[in-house]
Formats: C-alpha cells, sequence, structure tokens
C-alpha cells in the first residue's frame, strides 16, 4: 500500500489487472507429437508469472508462440489485445519492440563482440544510429548486469554466467515492457544464479516490467515469482503462489519443491 | 523395399518443395529494402579473402602439373608449341572453375552449413528474428550475394594462377620466355573460352551459397545436426556444380558452335 501511494503517478498509467499477454487454450503439435494440449494463461501488468515443469513439456514453445516465433494450432495469443497470428510483418516487428526474450542459451551471436550484439537491437528495433548515443546505452546496460569489462570480448571468451548476463543485457537494452525468460538460472553456479534471479526482479521493479519466468530452479522461483503455475504434459495442472504450491496435496505439484525443503 | 523407395522418393520430392520455397524468400528478400551492406563486405572477405590462399596453392599445382602430363604426349606428336594453348583453353574453360568451385563447396558451403546450423541450434537466428532483423535479409541474402560474386573472382584469380604454374612447368624444360608464353596463352583465348566460363562461375558461386545456407538454416535443433548441416552442404553443393556445368556445356555448345 505504502509503495503505492509512492507511485501514484505511474499507477495511473499502470493498472495493475490490465491483461497484458493473454494465452487462451493454445494447442500445438509437431507432426504426430502433441506438445501442447491446452494452456491457459493471463499475464497480468507488472507481475512475475514463473512457470515449472520438467523438460520437454512444451514450455518454451509456449513462449515461443508469444513473440510470433510459433503459431499455435489452436486457440489465440494475444499481446496487449492483439492476436499474435493475425499479425503481418510490421507489426509483429511492433511487438517484438515491447516484448523482450531471453533465450536458453543466451543465443548471443557468436560472430560479433558483446558490444556489437548489444547495439543489434538497438539499430534495429529503436533505429538508434548516433554512436554516441549507442555507447551510452551499451556501457549503461552493461553496467546493469556487471559485465562492463567483457564489452569488447567475443562470446566465446566469456564464461556461461557472463554469456546469460550478456543475453540479459541485450533483451533488457530496448527496455521491453514484456520479458519472457527461458530458463535464465539452468546451468550457472547457485550464486550466480541468485544474481540473475535479482536482477530479474530488479527489471520489474525499476521498469515495471511484466514477465513470464521459465525455470527448474526452486531458488529463481523463490525470488521472482507473484504467481507460480506448474505445467505438465501440455497443460497447467496448478497455479498459485510460492508458497501456496509448495504446501498443495498434490504430489506432482509438491515433488517440484522437494529439493529445497 | 517398394515402400521404402516410395517414402524415400516422397522425401526427396518434399526437399526440392522446401528448396522452392527457400529459393522464393530469398529472392523476396533481396529486393526488400535495407540491404545489410557491412555484413555483406564482412561475408566477401570471409568467403572471398579467406579462401584465396587454397585456392591460388592448388590452381598454381594444377597447372603445374597438367603441363608435365602433358608434354611427352604433345612431344610425341610434335605439337609442342601448342602446350600453352591447351593449357590456357583446358584451364579456363573447364578445369579452373570446375575445380576451383568443389574446393570452395568443400571449404565455403560447408562453413556456411555449420555456421548457420550453430546459429540455428543456439537459438542465435530466433534471437535475430525478435531483435527486429530479418535473418533471411541478414544471413541468407548476404551470404549467397557473396558466393556468387567471390567465386568468380576466386577462379579468375585461380586461372591466372594456374597458368602462371604451367608456364614454371615449362620453363623447366623448354626455356620458353614469360612473354611469349603469356602471349601464346592469350592469343589462343577466345570470347567463347572466357564468357561462358565466367558465366557458369556464378551460377557455381550461387549453388554454393544457397545450398550451404539451405542446409544450415533449415538444420534441426540438434548438436549433431551442425555437423549432418556442414556435411550435407558439401555433398549436395559439390553435385550441383557438376550438374551446373554439364547444362552449362550444353548450353554454351548450342549457343556458340554451330
Ligand atoms: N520447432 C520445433 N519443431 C519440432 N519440434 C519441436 C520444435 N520446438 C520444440 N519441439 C519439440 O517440442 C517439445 C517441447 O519442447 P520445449 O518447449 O523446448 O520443451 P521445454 O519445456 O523443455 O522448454 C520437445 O519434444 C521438442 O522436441
Ligand atoms: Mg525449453
Amino acid at each position: 500500500m505504502e509503495t503505492e501511494k509512492k507511485h501514484t503517478e505511474e499507477n495511473k498509467k499502470l493498472d495493475k489487472n490490465e491483461i497484458v499477454v493473454d494465452i487462451d487454450h493454445i494447442s500445438k503439435s509437431f507432426g504426430t507429437k502433441e506438445v501442447l494440449k491446452d494452456i491457459n494463461l493471463q499475464l497480468k501488468r507488472g507481475e512475475n508469472v514463473v512457470v515449472l515443469g520438467k523438460s520437454g513439456q512444451g514450455k518454451s514453445v509456449t513462449i515461443q508462440c508469444i513473440v510470433g516465433l510459433l503459431t499455435p494450432d489452436n486457440g489465440t495469443v494475444k499481446v496487449f489485445g492483439d492476436d499474435v497470428a493475425q499479425m503481418n510483418d510490421e507489426q509483429l516487428k511492433e511487438l517484438r519492440t515491447k516484448v523482450g526474450f531471453l533465450f536458453q542459451s543466451g543465443a548471443l551471436y557468436d560472430s560479433m563482440t558483446v558490444r556489437d550484439n548489444l547495439e543489434f537491437p538497438l539499430t534495429r528495433i529503436l533505429k538508434i544510429t548516433d554512436q554516441a548515443e549507442l555507447d551510452k546505452r551499451v556501457e549503461e546496460a552493461l553496467e546493469g548486469v556487471g559485465l562492463t569489462d567483457a564489452i569488447d570480448k567475443l562470446p566465446s571468451d566469456l564464461s556461461g554466467g557472463m554469456r546469460k548476463r550478456a543475453g540479459l543485457a541485450r533483451t533488457m537494452i530496448v527496455r521491453p515492457e514484456i520479458m519472457l525468460y527461458d530458463e535464465p538460472t539452468t546451468g550457472l553456479d547457485p550464486i550466480t544464479s541468485r544474481e540473475i534471479s535479482e536482477l530479474i526482479l530488479d527489471m520489474q521493479k525499476k521498469y515495471k516490467t511484466s514477465a513470464i519466468i521459465i525455470t527448474h530452479d526452486m531458488e529463481c522461483a523463490k525470488i521472482t515469482a507473484d504467481r507460480v503455475v506448474i505445467m505438465n504434459e501440455g497443460t497447467y495442472i496448478a497455479e498459485g503462489s510460492f508458497d501456496e504450491l509448495k504446501k498443495s496435496d498434490d504430489e506432482l505439484v509438491r515433488s517440484f519443491f522437494n529439493e529445497t525443503t | 523395399m517398394a515402400e521404402q523407395a516410395i517414402t524415400g522418393y516422397k522425401r526427396w520430392l518434399e526437399s526440392v518443395g522446401e528448396q522452392g520455397v527457400f529459393f522464393k524468400s530469398f529472392f523476396r528478400n533481396i529486393f526488400r529494402g535495407g540491404f545489410e551492406w557491412s555484413e555483406f563486405v564482412r561475408q566477401c572477405y570471409e568467403i572471398g579473402y579467406r579462401s584465396m590462399m587454397l585456392v591460388g596453392i592448388t590452381s598454381f599445382i594444377m597447372g603445374l602439373v597438367l603441363i608435365l602430363q602433358l608434354r611427352p604426349s604433345m612431344l610425341q606428336m610434335g605439337a609442342e608449341s601448342m602446350l600453352p594453348k591447351t593449357l590456357a583453353v583446358s584451364f579456363i574453360r573447364e578445369i579452373g572453375p570446375v575445380i576451383i568451385a568443389i574446393i570452395c563447396a568443400g571449404k565455403v558451403a560447408s562453413g556456411i552449413g555449420a555456421e548457420l546450423g550453430s546459429m540455428k541450434v543456439t537459438e542465435q537466428i530466433d534471437a535475430m528474428e525478435v531483435s527486429g532483423a530479418n535473418p533471411l535479409q541478414y544471413l541468407v541474402v548476404t551470404r549467397i550475394i557473396a558466393t556468387s560474386l567471390m567465386i568468380p573472382l576466386l577462379t579468375i584469380i585461380g586461372d591466372a594462377i594456374g597458368l602462371f604454374g604451367g608456364f614454371l612447368a615449362l620453363n623447366f624444360t623448354d626455356d620458353i620466355s614469360f612473354s611469349l608464353y603469356f602471349h601464346k596463352c592469350i592469343s589462343s583465348l577466345e570470347f567463347i573460352d572466357l564468357f561462358p566460363a565466367l558465366v557458369k562461375t556464378i551460377f557455381f558461386g550461387f549453388a554454393i551459397g544457397f545450398v550451404g545456407c539451405y542446409k544450415g538454416y533449415n538444420s534441426n535443433k540438434g548438436t549433431e545436426s551442425v555437423g549432418i548441416a556442414a556435411n550435407s552442404a558439401v555433398v549436395t553443393a559439390s553435385l550441383w556444380i557438376f550438374v551446373i556445368d554439364a547444362v552449362a556445356v550444353q548450353i554454351t555448345s548450342l549457343l556458340f558452335y554451330r
């Protein structure tokens, strides 16, 4: 309540109940393999939703449908009220200025330095051409993730954690309103994982981003989640706050939390 | 057996269809505006400059060896003075373009296949797409145009080096002056030796770039698929080069030798 008073102005713009991403009963098959059976999820403005689920359940497929990399067979995905499947190239481009996507592997461009990697979305999405402005933004973004020293390095010279951070900086640099994180902490040591999780939380606080976070990492879920959904065999089987689900009666749901409890 | 053959045939037809679609989207993206100049220049450097050494050495040896191989039989026929002409015509019309294209299929097509394949596997292509860039335009158009320009250029350079290799071989035994050798080579060449050969190499270059990009861009999302993409790019591109060569020879003889 107190924080709300402090940000009254922002809150006028930021209607907490506005649904920014509306996934409406989608399904998706690859060949004969039915990956998504019935997925239904609403992401509200400013909210962090964590999606838990075993690997190969179609978590990545779900968020790829949100940015139009994949199209669901049935059902619709709406972002800010517009159906993604109906968008033309221009509208998709527009959409992608508002939705940031952190790929599982970081997906840094191998042939470019960290600096060029970060400039890439700036010159293409925001169409910034002024070199001083580019430099300023790149440095700022790298500072935010603690990677200032690596600016002129190639991705092959970075460690796994540094790549993830550089990837995060590249996604954040255009200040998207919605962030999709695909396993942001997988394959990292516990300390780096925690740092990344805290960066995600910072982003939410600082820029009021809404986010869907896919993870197996319970600590990451605990730190970042406003709401948790659990996915199994192509559908969501449970939804609630982290603590609620931890105490769930369902054995499968509880099994996700077993490692840490 | 029959069933296997039918599914194999179906898959082949499917891949032909996919290549058609890929070609169409490549073509559409050339004229879309917003050509990626800096990536194009980088690719020209990667493909052209980085293959120069390999092409140079191979061509040099081919020219040298051809003279050494041809010389005894030409001597027997008393046609020794025809050696420069024989080399120039055969090298520039056929041996140079094909050998250089095959070498570039091994180096460039596999390189592109592996590069795009690994970009696909590590989600870099997806990342490019969500970063507001058109990966077809950025990765595919630049590479195919670069190979279509660089392979002809490499062939011209390789031809010159090959002829020079021939000169050195001839010089061992016959003590021919460079200017005489060079004059003999040049004067023996006509328009129909040069022009069709050059046009042919543009198509070779296109095939190398196109196959490399197609195989890489459409590879599956598994680490093993990078190797598969690189390997099948070389095989398919080499095959295409011979097919194009056969067709080109037919067309040339229809047009020019009647
Ligand atoms: N583009 C694609 N083409 C074919 N199959 C795919 C594709 N993307 C994902 N799949 C398949 O869908 C299933 C779910 O994948 P994914 O969403 O990556 O799982 P995860 O929940 O681990 O993120 C996997 O079996 C994968 O093989
Ligand atoms: Mg995944």
